[in-house]
């Protein structure tokens, strides 16, 4: 999906919790998410953490659409 | 000859889905197909322990849950590593690579792995891990473990592997030295005019199957893109009221987000059989980060959001029919005047 989109000139941040197969697979740019499940999501932390947790994760997004590479490459949110 | 079976919870006996968090654990014996697998052994052979993990837990956190599974292995001093089969089920086909890959470069000991040649695991790892390839689904599982029980008898008895066209394994991509009956251009033209007769032939030298693509330039500046929500989670309004099929989907879907700023509990739904929707059904923002999205758009970071997601369902997907959707929603980005796509891969 993100290869096509690219292909189509669109750049594309792919979230996921799967960033090794994401890279292996040749998608660009790889925002590393949280669980397969949830990958925007922290269902540990009081809603408003997570929320703020959430806009952090979209701006590494927005920092890997901004960003220019050469191949597959991994964006890394801060925090554990 | 003693042989250890890896199995997610599914084949363990412990539960589905919503098992998959299952830490890893192991039973003394054979468990589920390991009862089969063990009358293909016979007699050299034994089954004597079968280690498990939860598909969620060692596909996302194979660091710290992988050591632990090939430890609890070891514990059982085996002579062959078996794992699967986990047919197409890309989680479990990746727990299965990994600890076949783990076991052989800590213990030592010869592993072997079976699953669909279409799951993204094989792909992966079919260069480092033994693969006997399965069908689709567990329709095929007695074939998987007559071949799984002969390559593992093999294994144990440290007999050198043949070529995986005769001895039945995925490729890895070695080569090995052997006599042809003709030269190299003898052979090249042969395939050359087997091809033109419209005659089977088989390629002595397979390409890889993964292209890439170029990156596009990036976005010069996010506060003035306009920017659109892609997934292929299976997010769909409550009710499903397009029937997204939550496997092997055939179609992509738009749904309008226009004056919503956040994705509300109870709203939605996930058409998706490979994953527990059970977090993202509490808060599908979870999946599709609408709130955030919209906050920065707020705040100026964002330019314009696109007031609707794209939504399509991966589970198993067929490559070439993902590729399709993918190119009918670029073909429709493009007429939304869409600048970026913030895609959400599970």
């Amino acid at each position: 999906m993100a290869k096509e989109l690219e292909r189509a000139g669109f750049p594309t941040a792919t979230v996921t919790s799967l960033a090794a197969v994401a890279v292996k697979v040749g998608a660009n740019r790889i925002v590393r998410g949280n669980r397969f499940s949830h990958p925007c999501g922290r269902p540990g932390l009081p809603p408003a953490e997570e929320r703020a947790w959430r806009i952090e994760l979209v701006r590494v997004a927005l920092r890997a659409l901004a960003t220019r590479v050469d191949g597959p490459t991994v964006f890394e949110p801060e925090g554990p | 000859m003693r042989i250890v079976q890896y199995l997610n919870q599914f084949f363990a006996g412990l539960g589905g889905e919503a098992r998959a968090e299952t830490p890893p654990g192991a039973r003394p014996g054979a468990v589920g197909p390991g009862l089969a697998l063990q009358r293909l052994l016979g007699a050299e052979a034994e089954v004597v322990g079968t280690v498990f993990c939860g598909d969620g837990l060692v596909a996302d956190r194979p660091d710290s849950v992988v050591p632990k599974i090939v430890g609890l292995i070891e514990a059982f001093a085996p002579d062959v590593v078996v794992a699967g089969p986990a047919f197409d089920a890309g989680r479990y086909g990746l727990g299965c690579a990994r600890v076949c890959a783990a076991a052989t470069a800590r213990l030592g000991v010869p592993a072997l792995a079976a699953m669909a040649p279409e799951n993204v695991a094989a792909e992966l790892h079919r260069r480092e891990v033994l693969i006997v390839p399965t069908t689709a689904t567990a329709i095929g599982m007695p074939a998987a473990l007559v071949a799984m029980a002969r390559l593992a008898l093999r294994l144990g008895r440290g007999e050198p592997l043949g070529p995986a066209a005769v001895e039945g394994y995925l490729p890895r991509g070695r080569r090995m030295n052997a006599w042809a009956p003709a030269s190299a251009s003898q052979r090249a033209l042969g395939l050359l005019l087997a091809r033109l007769r419209h005659e089977p032939f088989t390629t002595e030298v397979e390409l890889p199957r993964y292209d890439r693509v170029a990156p596009p330039p990036p976005i010069a500046d996010p506060a003035r893109m306009r920017l659109a929500l892609v997934t292929e989670c299976g997010l769909v309004p409550t009710g499903n009221p397009d029937r997204l099929e939550w496997v092997r989907a055939d179609k992509w879907l738009r749904y309008g987000l226009g004056g919503i700023d956040d994705l509300a509990r109870g709203a939605y739904e996930v058409a998706h059989g490979g994953y527990d929707a059970a977090f993202a059904v509490e808060d599908p923002d979870r999946l599709v980060p609408l709130d955030a999205v919209r906050e920065l758009a707020r705040r100026g970071e964002i330019g314009e959001v696109l007031d609707a997601y794209y939504v399509t369902c991966g589970n198993h997907g067929i490559l070439g029919q993902m590729a399709i959707h993918a190119r009918e929603i670029a073909a429709d980005l493009r007429r939304q005047h869409v600048d970026s796509v913030l895609l959400v891969a599970t």
